[in-house]
């Protein structure tokens, strides 16, 4: 073994300097994961091209079956080849309107989800980097904010100024950017105290490089993952005011509404309706629990790093 | 003594099994002994698999490897094939491992003695009282002050040597027969490591148990051990006893070691180099500079680090500050660089007064002066690619951009030796040398005068190390820029530095050329410092031992005092009634050798 090794290496022979373990490998995902990515995309699709593949327009009613008979009551009709989930309590096609109903449930959370993120992380950022009393001005405010339950929150704002698509919008992205506000603050807390940060102190760069270039490249994996868990609080959010009522207005569909108008045909069991009540809030679960258990599987490969910093 | 081998390595591989690709093999085949009572060595540099190796004795790897081949017999039994039970019970009882930082291995809201007896409680092999009691024998073996008493204290309450040598007494509560000693002494300054090494030989010898030490530093090897396995990239390189590997190393991979090992310290060993006022007229002059962290009302800080400190610096000299951690080395530099507004005094650069904090200086003052951090892990950000962290500095103070801007970052990097393919690689990309050598191209990419290097080598392997300052003597002669070099080891500072300045507990206590410092006469503080680099041979270690003076300063700690001489508690010469009340004076000698103390020249000529 000795010698062996002696051999091969002729006194010329230069020892590299051996490499530290080799980089990170990219972004992997269990079978589970791998599902839940097809559940999201599926319902990006639908959300993106449903009111064009959907049988009916959301507000359109059941009133005559293929053959041009009339029906004596369409409300909550069970499943058949017409209507495939069945229909509403005033006669809609629970599919159709499901479909339209996610276009406008993913797109206003995707939308209140960005707002919060561009207030919240310039907010947070700002408190970390320039510290002092603009840090403690921000946080205390903050605290106001996140100190009030969000759906008390959002109640209370939807009666003082009525309920439109615009408001839910402002209103959720608001109430969540207090949230991603700390934790963009607290990640960039770690940062601003490591050395290259310092470096770029002593070198005297201004505060928009060490945010832009020093910080923000260095949050952005941790927030990324956390676009999720907030996509899915704000779906929640807006679902639960639209099912008490204060969300989003008839006849627009929307997945919380849906649950709502529908809670009288629970009582008339499978063949009479539970299906409308049952069918958006399955769809509800669906994408959100799919959401979740892929950033959990993201942040499982990551060596737990990301979900550490989640607070 | 040669009985049956405790702990036989046989034709152990390791892998490493990344998600979808092919494996990787970490440890290559590796065979070895340890008998009852022996000291093996495993050395090598980071990344040869050392650690990997040792842990194997524990029938344990880091997650992600897998062991792939081989066996590890412990006692007769293989540990690898045994599943996890019959692992955990013989863990503690029969091996037991010594992690390198003993902070991070207690836990901070338990007492020193719960956590020492712990193991033996959980495998049931002793009472409460036969734990402690065993506990406070190992306390006054490892020579612990007040054995009966520490155990009861929190970890945050003892020093960094002596927590690491509780460690020691955690690990050797069962009487393991075999124990796994991973880098003990390597974070620490150098006095401190002598006295856990005196700790750990003597304990080693008493409990007549055997160990696996895993070190990539020669010099201690030679002190410890009694067998050595030279290891690299996976592969054992030459083993044998320490005689043979120290006195007559055979293959090439030793020999290199050897000649990386920091030279010892010796004043006729360095060659007088004349500095010449040469081109630049560059020059820093820091004038009693008094420095601490926090604001009290009065906007000063409520409590000094630094006291009264001046040097000055000519161009193309370097300057090395030494000092053990905790004598406010770092915090000098963060205040030379803005980056710790000074409580008082002076920076002089070129004459001119420059402003204490970082904000409010001068592009040109900015440039002149940088700062090298010590970590290079953490100072390069992982977002940014070697271009850019290398360009900004061209761009920012020079205003160079685009193509010209590639053109100068691979000039650079071809002055630091980095291969210019390196350009768009990350710091996650590239090794712990590599990314040092990044981090002093950033500094030079600035067009400095002065160079600030904090503990630039301490981070590093031996052998990376001694490249990075051969590095640092070659740029200084190329470019003219002057160092002020920032160290715990006063060797790699004697072979750099044109003149050193020693601090201690925030005060400096002596300064003068490199000549000056390394012979006498000595501050009984520089003495210990030099008396306590360890030498590459047998037998250095117990020698070192019974000079006048290792004894008494090896003991105690660094502490800031208000009054007197923060050297008292070590000091072996110290004059009881006035060391401890009144300040030392500064004697300059005529070539400026200024020495703080108040013993007289005769005695410190000694």
């Amino acid at each position: 073994m000795i010698n062996d090794a002696e051999e091969n290496n002729p006194e010329t022979e230069i020892y590299q300097e051996l490499h530290d373990a080799p980089s990170k490998s990219r972004l992997r995902l269990s079978l589970i994961g791998k599902i839940c990515v097809g559940i999201v995309i599926f319902w990006i699709i639908i959300a993106l091209f449903g009111t064009y593949l959907a049988p009916y327009d959301e507000a359109h009613f059941i009133e005559e079956d293929l053959l041009g008979n009339e029906f004596d009551d369409p409300s909550f009709m069970s499943p058949s080849k017409q209507v495939l989930l069945g229909t509403d309590y005033i006669g809609r096609d629970v599919l159709s309107r499901i479909m339209w109903g996610a276009r406008t449930t993913i797109g206003i959370s995707f939308v209140a989800t960005i707002l919060a993120y561009i207030v919240g992380i310039f907010l947070g950022v700002m408190a970390a980097v320039a510290g002092k009393w603009i840090d403690a001005i921000l946080s205390r405010s903050i605290d106001v904010v996140l100190s009030f339950p969000s759906i008390m929150l959002g109640l209370i704002t939807i009666a003082a100024f009525g309920s439109s698509i615009p408001m839910l919008i402002i209103l959720s992205g608001l109430i969540y950017a207090a949230s991603v506000f700390r934790i963009a603050r607290a990640l960039s807390l770690d940062i601003i105290v490591q050395d290259f940060v310092e470096v770029t102190r002593a070198r005297g760069e201004g505060f928009l490089w060490i945010i832009t270039k020093e910080v923000l490249p260095n949050i952005a994996m941790p927030l990324a993952t956390d676009f999720g868990i907030r996509l899915i609080f704000i779906i929640l959010f807006i679902s639960s005011l639209s099912f008490l009522g204060l969300g989003v207005q008839p006849p627009i569909s929307d997945w919380g509404s849906m649950v709502r108008e529908n809670l009288q045909g629970l009582a008339n069991g499978f063949s009479g309706g539970a299906i409308a009540t049952i069918a958006p809030a399955l769809a509800i679960a669906s994408l959100t629990i799919a959401i979740n258990i892929i950033i959990d599987d993201i942040s499982a490969h990551d060596g737990g790093s990301l979900s550490g910093k989640m607070v | 003594m040669k009985s049956e081998p405790i702990f036989q390595c046989r034709d152990l591989k390791i892998e490493a099994r990344p998600w979808g690709q092919e494996p990787i093999e970490i440890v290559k085949g590796i065979s070895f002994d340890v008998f009852p009572g022996q000291v093996v060595a495993l050395i090598g540099e980071s990344g040869s698999g050392k650690t990997t190796i040792s842990l194997a004795a524990l029938g344990y790897t880091k997650p992600g490897l897998h062991f792939a081949n081989g066996e590890a017999i412990l006692l007769n039994k293989d540990m690898i094939s045994l599943n996890y039970e019959e692992k955990r019970l013989r863990r503690g009882e029969h091996v037991a491992y010594l992690a390198q930082s003993a902070a991070a291995t207690f836990n901070p809201a338990l007492t020193i003695n719960e956590q020492v007896i712990e193991s033996a409680l959980l495998h049931g092999e002793m009472s409460k009282e036969t734990a402690e009691k065993r506990a406070v024998e190992l306390y006054t073996a490892l020579e612990l002050p007040q054995p009966d008493k520490i155990g009861k204290l929190y970890p945050h309450q003892v020093s960094g040597g002596q927590l690491q040598r509780l460690m020691a007494a955690m690990a050797l509560v069962e009487k393991p027969s075999l124990l796994v000693l991973d880098e003990p002494t390597t974070a620490l300054d150098v006095t401190t490591q002598i006295e856990v090494l005196k700790a750990i030989k003597k304990v080693i010898s008493e409990e007549k148990s055997a160990a696996i030490y895993v070190t990539h530093d020669l010099a201690v090897v030679a002190q410890i051990a009694d067998y050595v396995v030279v290891l690299y990239d996976g592969k054992i390189m030459e083993q044998g006893s320490v005689e043979e590997i120290i006195n007559n190393p055979k293959h090439v991979y030793t020999k290199r070691l050897m000649a990386a090992v920091r030279p010892t310290p010796k004043a006729s060993a360095i060659e007088q180099s004349v500095s010449t006022p040469e081109f630049g007229n560059f020059t820093l002059n820091v004038k009693n500079i008094s420095a601490g962290y926090g604001l009290a009302s009065n906007r000063k800080p409520p409590k000094l680090v630094l006291h009264d400190i001046s040097f000055s610096l000519n161009h193309g000299e370097v300057v090395g500050i030494i000092g053990e951690s905790g004598c406010g080395k770092s915090t000098l530099a963060r205040v030379i660089a803005g980056l710790l507004p000074a409580a008082s005094g002076q920076i002089l650069l070129n004459e001119k007064e420059l402003h204490s904090s970082v904000k409010k200086r001068s592009l040109t003052e900015l440039q002149s002066v940088q700062f090298i951090f010590q970590m290079a892990d953490t100072a390069l950000n992982p977002r940014q690619t070697i271009g850019e962290i290398i360009g900004r500095p061209l761009t920012f103070y020079h205003g160079i951009k685009g193509k010209k801007r590639d053109e100068q970052v691979k000039e650079i990097m071809q002055l630091v030796e980095l291969p210019n393919n390196f350009i768009n690689r990350r710091p996650g990309e590239i090794s712990g040398g590599q990314k040092q050598r990044v981090n002093l191209a950033r500094g030079l990419a600035a067009k400095p005068t002065l160079l600030l290097c904090d503990e630039v080598t301490s981070a590093l392997d031996t052998i990376v190390g001694a490249n990075v300052i051969s590095l640092l003597k070659k740029l200084g002669k190329e470019t003219g820029i002057s160092f002020v070099f920032i160290s715990h080891d006063l060797s790699t500072v004697s072979s750099f530095a044109d003149k050193i300045v020693v601090l201690y507990a925030g005060r400096l206590v002596e300064q003068g050329t490199v000549q000056e410092i390394l012979s006498p006469p000595f501050h009984p503080y520089t003495k210990l410092l030099i008396n306590s680099v360890p030498e590459l041979r047998v037998g250095w270690l117990e020698e070192t031992l019974k000079k006048q003076g290792t004894e008494a300063g090896i003991s105690g700690k660094v502490e800031m005092v208000d009054v007197g001489c923060p050297f008292y508690n070590r000091c072996h010469i110290k004059i009881d009634g006035l060391c401890n009340t009144i300040l030392a004076p500064h004697t300059i000698s005529p070539s400026g050798h200024e020495i703080a103390c108040h013993q007289s020249d005769m005695t410190l000529l000694e």
